[in-house]
C-alpha cells in the first residue's frame, strides 16, 4: 500500500504531517507507541526541511509518501526539490556539548537516526528523496 | 498547539504544559520557561499530565535551560509525562539528565 502527502513548507503543517502518517500506521495496526515514534521521525526531517532548507516558504512543497510492505516494513520517502542534508553521515554532537553550549537544536537527526533502520538520500532527475525504512511487522 | 501555565503552589512554581510542542510551538514553551527562570524564583515542578506530544524542539527547550538551572541554583522535577512522551525522553536519554517522576508528590520530595 501506498499513501502520498504533499505539503506547503509552513510549520503549521507538522501537525497535519503527523496525523497523516499516524492515521497510516494505526490503520497497519502499530502500536500506539511504534507508531508515536514513527511520526516523531518524520516531524523531525519534515520540520528540519521545511524551516532549514526553505526558510517557511509556503511557496514550496514537500511530499510525504509512505509505502507499507507487508512482512518486511515501512519505507517513508520524503521528497524534496531542494537538495536534503546527509542526515545519515550527520555525526552525532555529544549531549554534554549541546548542554554546554545552551544549542536549541541539533537534536533532530539525532532521533531521526536512533528511530529509523535505515536512512538514505537517493537523487532522482530534479527531486532529492531522504528514504527511511523501518523493518517492522506491519499487516 | 500549546499552553503554558504558571501557578505559585507555597514554595514552589506548578508549571503545567497542555497540548503539542512541536517546531512550530516550540517559542511559546521557551518564553515560558525563560520568565520562569527569570522570576527569581527557585524551586518548580513541571506537570506533563497533558501534554499530548514533544518534538526535538521542545525536548531542546529543556536542554538549553540545564546549565541556566544550575547558574541559579533552580530545582526542577519533572512528573506526569504518558508513555509516549516518555519513550522520547528516553530516546535522548534526557532522562538521565532531568529529574523525572510518576507523579506530583513523588516529583514535589524530589525539591
Amino acid at each position: 500500500m501506498k499513501y502520498s502527502y504533499k505539503v506547503p513548507c509552513k510549520k503549521e503543517k507538522l501537525r497535519d504531517i503527523r496525523s497523516f502518517v499516524k492515521d497510516i500506521l494505526e490503520k497497519h495496526g502499530l502500536s500506539e507507541i511504534d507508531s508515536s515514534t514513527l511520526v516523531l521521525a518524520i516531524d523531525e526531517v519534515c520540520a528540519n526541511l521545511i524551516i532549514h532548507s526553505h526558510e517557511c516558504n509556503a511557496k514550496d512543497s514537500i511530499e510525504i509518501v509512505v509505502k507499507v510492505e507487508s512482512g518486511s516494513g515501512i519505507i517513508f520517502d520524503i521528497i524534496d526539490k531542494a537538495e536534503i542534508f546527509d542526515i545519515d553521515g550527520y555525526k552525532e554532537p555529544k549531549l554534554e556539548d549541546i548542554i554546554k553550549k545552551q544549542r536549541k537544536g541539533g537534536l533532530g537527526l539525532i532521533l531521526v537516526k536512533r528511530i529509523m533502520d535505515e536512512i538514505q538520500i537517493v537523487q532522482e532527475s530534479s527531486k532529492n528523496i531522504c528514504r527511511m525504512t523501518k523493518k517492522i511487522d506491519v499487516a | 498547539m500549546v499552553d503554558v501555565k504558571r501557578i505559585q503552589e507555597g514554595s514552589y512554581d506548578l508549571i503545567s504544559i497542555i497540548g503539542e510542542v512541536d517546531a512550530s510551538s516550540s517559542i511559546e514553551l521557551d518564553n515560558a520557561m525563560s520568565e520562569a527562570i527569570n522570576s527569581g524564583r527557585k524551586e518548580f515542578l513541571v506537570d506533563c499530565s497533558a501534554l499530548e506530544y514533544i518534538s526535538s524542539a521542545g525536548l531542546g527547550v529543556f536542554m538549553s535551560y540545564i546549565e541556566e538551572f544550575k547558574r541559579h541554583e533552580i530545582s526542577i522535577a519533572f512528573f506526569g509525562l504518558n508513555e509516549k512522551v516518555a519513550n522520547v525522553f528516553e530516546i535522548l536519554g534526557l532522562d538521565q539528565l532531568l529529574t523525572i517522576k510518576d507523579s506530583k508528590e513523588e516529583a514535589q520530595s524530589t525539591l
